[in-house]
């Protein structure tokens, strides 16, 4: 049992960090008030999260994501990127999620009230 | 049999057969289909011959076949951002492995634990400067786990490749 007992104490504060990360995104989610759409770092669109819309996104390179706003969350519909990660991403309602297509450079991020709120207020952009 | 590098031929090829290693298996991880639950996640069977390398021929070893293994994955299979992804992601797990191998005390699993974490972290904190946006850290608290769960079964793998490896006497 000593033999592994820094292998343990390593892998538990592994473990605890990590679930202290997500505790601290589980707590301080809120309900997101707009959707923001960056391409390649640029704020392109922003969309309220309350009205129930469909989007076409142009990517980089001219790819193309389809962004849909139903029942206050989001979600891609389909993309044209080879992989569709971000289809597979899922639905997002809460300030400081995204769904994010690496091929395309597109962000789209659920913000807070005020067009620049949310997470990315932190990097001052 | 020493040629100018000061490698000798068997040495030489333990490198290249570590290296066709590498491209093997990413070959094959390329052909699993993304986990769907969680994008992003990847096993990282590559970094098993990063781990062996570490543990079989020393730090500047694992670094080496861990740069080489990049430029030629990405050349082969990948393009310039999967490049940056993979090298940022890469050199933190790499840096984080060689510095808790030097700590001592940790089992090969344990090592590859933290490497897997600091692989995701690595790639978030190329995320955010590429993309330009801190909504992906967001991600990391899922990503975090992945890693540790993916070095898990590689740290475990490369343990008992380790193993056979000495006991064959082939290498050493």
């Amino acid at each position: 049992m000593k033999k592994h007992g820094r292998d343990i104490l390593l892998i538990a504060a592994i473990l605890l960090i990590g679930g202290a990360i997500a505790l601290i995104l589980l707590l301080s989610r809120r309900q997101g008030a707009f959707v923001q759409v960056r391409v390649d770092g640029k704020a392109v669109a922003l969309y309220p999260l309350g009205e129930n819309a469909e989007h076409e996104i142009k990517g980089v390179n001219g790819g193309v994501n389809r962004l849909v706003i139903r029942n206050g969350e989001a979600w891609v519909e389909s993309a044209s990127c080879p992989d569709g990660l971000c289809v597979g991403m899922g639905h997002i309602r809460h300030i400081g999620a995204s769904v994010i297509c690496l091929p395309n450079k597109v962000v789209i991020a659920i913000v807070g009230e005020g067009a620049d709120g949310g997470v990315d207020a932190v990097t001052g952009q | 049999m020493k040629n100018t590098n000061g490698l000798n031929a068997k040495q030489l090829a333990f490198y290249a057969l570590m290296i066709a290693l590498a491209l093997i298996l990413s070959c094959l991880e390329a052909l699993i289909p993304p986990f769907f639950a969680v994008p992003g996640m990847k096993l990282g069977l590559t970094n098993l011959v990063v781990l062996i390398m570490l543990y079989m021929r020393g730090a500047k070893s694992a670094l080496f076949i861990n740069a080489v293994r990049i430029i030629l994955v990405s050349l082969l299979f990948g393009n310039g951002m999967g490049f940056i992804y993979s090298l940022a992601g890469g050199l933190l797990s790499g840096i984080v492995m060689i510095l808790l191998k030097k700590a001592g005390g940790f089992s090969i699993a344990a090592v590859s634990v933290a490497g897997g974490v600091a692989h995701n972290i690595g790639q978030i904190i190329a995320a955010i400067f590429l993309l330009n946006t801190a909504s992906i850290a967001w991600y990391l608290a899922v990503l975090w786990f992945t890693g540790a769960a993916s070095g898990a079964v590689i740290g475990i793998l490369g343990g008992l490749i380790c193993k056979k490896l000495r006991d064959a006497r082939l290498f050493k």
